[in-house]
């Protein structure tokens, strides 16, 4: 049985979407509210959520998918290991279609210029390193600290069965460094932040207190169904007409205030804090997880000589914008007409929880047919 | 000489090797007299009216899955291409395209599975192709049918025929071949019986072009692109908007909970055994209660309804209440990374 069944039962959804038109009255001002990650942003198209939702709440996407925010020269190094003799990069699926400076890792796959694999999990690489010697298999570290502490465990395991050819680019990132940066930035004007529910069952919920106090901004903890999304945003509503920020953990049964611990530590034991680029945000210090000392032999940047290049955006490319919540996709002029899900151009509309190729699953090209292309409020076009 | 246990390039060259391969693998499973006499082609007759001709070639990945293999799908996919357009299947044929070095037993598994596919069916395999290609340029097998049908009803049975008002119905459950086949591939083991629906369809649709041949609109098999994107063919070609109601879908708990797992939309997954039925409302009810008294359409809903008003699009009203478009699917589904 799926235990989160429950939490898209009508009986629970129905009163919390009345909930939060009640509790709205007493709030006048319009209210951008941050959904930081990427699966929040498909589940709210996926349930309709904004079509249930007043229209003076409008919904920002944040820099919660990890695909989206890995810069064109981070795919660059990808794309050198690949091309290597010998060498198999084994990386999740949807890193395929991510444009680096020339071409994706599909194209040179296709063209026979590399040797990618799509894996399901990092340990699936270490497996495919065993079992065959000849190669040297690498895998790109690209993720937040919920698929990090995965990728460290697979590192622990491959120095315990000493493993020789197995490699990681750590391109891994962490998310409060993130978070603030953004919040600083008196442009956005953000009324609440409804955090990410993996991320914050890693780090725990009381990693927003800084934000709370910092910037005086609403914090919700929200799972991914969507009664938990809907009690997220009741939460940061209620925040607002009680004139009080704080931590509202929604997502208890996942999420406590100290997070995940053993993981924490796992983490902190294969990985240090080091800069970062971000796409679209630019280079975040200590936002970023290089291997420590002790397992720098599985880094592939070190072992293959590969370097890295800072690469332009693409001309006209506006998923800098669209990460930090400044626009919505429809705002941007290539979205829909030279950048599709088929042939991306920016890589929030590559993976399945990036922001534009959501909005283009789920509101599709032919928003524009409807008149509201360019509307980018609460309609689901 | 002994017997080898794979296939050689030699088995591809039409020469003695090939005839041996035919006489002893191939002949001793499929039995229709026509492919025994080993001519360059088969004659048919006894049928009438239009003849309905369809192709399709199967590269699935493995060649083995729950509920079914590459054999057993050629020939259910190609039969019910054909049952989609109201089409009585006659016969099929089988081409096969084999990567040196392919074990023969596997190929005799497969060999097996089309033959008595192609038996219960009752639509028999009349002609046939073998090549073979060096080691490295094919992956294993690639198998293709093709099926000629004949179409005995009067009715116009298309996706350009949906009209406002009808009943969109559905025969079974949604995405059990898309998942079986995703998790298999990423070696996934999930609890619950996840299996492919593959299973030929002609039958309960003959039984209901028999029984309510007018009322029948378009038929429409939800194969790859699954049901979100058939719905967006009909819509687009009948110019109509389709409403379906998210409450109503058929999904299995396996199902869904493996969707979840991987990251993947199971309105977006493939069915190798299912098939949408758009008719008249006022017929909806008979319709349906034929589709359930045969086994394939055993789990037969309703699951929405044409309108007039946006032409093109597909609606689904989530269960919460909410409204979600659905769109055609672009590329190939990718997993998620978190």
């Amino acid at each position: 049985m799926n235990l989160d069944e429950p939490f898209r039962e009508p009986a629970i959804c129905t009163p919390l979407v009345e909930e939060i038109h009640r509790s709205l009255h007493n709030v006048s001002a319009p209210l951008r509210i941050m959904e930081v990650c990427g699966t929040h942003t498909v589940s709210v198209f996926r349930h309709g959520i904004r079509t249930l939702l007043p229209r003076q709440i409008t919904l920002l996407s944040g820099p919660g998918c990890p695909v989206c925010v890995t810069p064109a020269g981070h795919i660059d190094l990808c794309l050198q290991a690949a091309q290597q003799q010998d060498v198999v990069l084994a990386t999740f699926g949807d890193l395929l279609r991510v444009p680096g400076s020339s071409g994706s890792l599909a194209d040179a796959r296709a063209r026979g210029m590399a040797r990618v694999q799509v894996v399901y999990s990092p340990m699936d690489a270490l497996e495919l390193a065993q079992q065959d010697a000849a190669i040297q298999v690498v895998f790109p570290a690209i993720g937040f600290e919920t698929t990090a502490p995965t990728i460290a465990a697979t590192v622990l395991a491959a120095e315990q069965l000493g493993v020789e050819n197995f490699f990681i680019i750590p391109l891994a990132k962490t998310m409060p460094e993130a978070l603030m940066l953004l919040l600083g930035d008196a442009q956005l004007k953000f009324s609440g932040l409804l955090c990410p529910g993996h991320v914050s069952a890693i780090i725990g919920a009381a990693a927003y207190q800084p934000l709370v106090e910092r910037f005086g901004l609403g914090c919700a903890v929200a799972g991914f169904e969507p009664a938990d999304i809907l009690a997220g945003l009741l939460a940061l509503v209620q925040q607002q007409s009680r004139g009080k920020a704080q931590v509202d953990n929604c997502y208890p049964r996942a999420v406590s205030q100290a997070g995940n611990e053993r993981a924490q530590a796992l983490l902190a034991k294969v990985f240090m804090p080091v800069a970062s680029e971000w796409r679209g945000l630019g280079n975040i210090p200590a936002s970023g997880l290089a291997l420590r000392e002790p397992y720098q032999r599985f880094d592939a940047v070190q072992r293959l000589q590969l370097t890295a290049h800072s690469v332009p955006d693409p001309p006209g490319c506006r998923c800098g914008m669209v990460l930090k919540g400044m626009i919505q996709p429809p705002q941007c002029p290539l979205y829909g007409s030279r950048c599709t899900p088929l042939s991306p151009i920016g890589p929030c509309m590559v993976s399945a929880e990036g922001t534009c190729a959501a909005y283009y699953k789920y509101s599709g090209s032919r928003c524009s047919e409807t008149g509201s292309k360019k509307s980018g409020d609460n309609g689901a076009c | 000489m002994a017997t080898p246990t794979y296939i050689t390039l030699d088995h591809g060259s039409g020469g003695l090797v090939s005839q041996e391969l035919i006489n002893t693998l191939f002949l001793k499973y499929l039995r229709c007299p026509q492919l025994r006499d080993l001519e360059d082609c088969a004659l048919l007759d006894g049928f009438s009216g239009q003849l309905a001709l369809s192709t399709d070639s199967y590269v699935v990945d493995p060649l083995f899955f729950p509920g079914g293999d590459i054999g057993k799908l050629a020939v259910h996919g190609t039969i019910n291409d054909l049952a989609m357009r109201g089409a009585r299947p006659i016969a099929l044929s089988l081409a096969l395209i084999m990567e040196e070095g392919f074990e023969i037993a596997r190929l005799e598994q497969i060999i097996a599975s089309v033959a008595a596919a192609s038996e219960a069916a009752g639509v028999a395999v009349v002609t046939g192709d073998t090549k073979v290609v060096p080691r490295g340029k094919a992956d294993g097998i690639f198998l293709n049918t093709s099926g000629i049908g004949a179409v005995e009803y009067r009715v116009f049975i298309s996706a350009t025929n949906a009209r406002p008002g009808d009943a969109v119905l559905l025969s079974g459950s949604l995405a059990d071949h898309g998942i079986t086949i995703m998790t298999a591939q990423a070696g996934l083991a999930v609890d619950g019986d996840l299996r492919s629906d593959t299973q030929p369809l002609h039958r309960m649709v003959a039984t209901l072009l028999d029984e309510v041949e007018d009322a029948v609109h378009v038929l429409r098999d939800p194969t790859r692109g699954g049901l979100a994107t058939a719905l967006c063919e009909i819509a687009s070609s009948s110019k109509v908007e389709i409403e379906i109601d998210e409450e109503c879908l058929p999904i299995r708990p396996a199902v869904s909970t493996a969707c979840e797992l991987i990251g993947l939309d199971p309105l977006y997954l493939a069915n190798e055994g299912k098939c949408l039925v758009i008719c008249s409302p006022e017929e909806q009810d008979r319709v349906l209660n034929i589709m359930r008294s045969v086994e394939e359409g055993a789990d037969a809903v309703c699951i929405g309804r044409v309108r007039g008003e946006r032409p093109g699009r597909v609606n689904l009203r989530t269960r919460i209440g909410g409204q979600r478009l659905l769109e055609p699917l672009t590329g190939q589904p990718l997993p998620r990374i978190c």
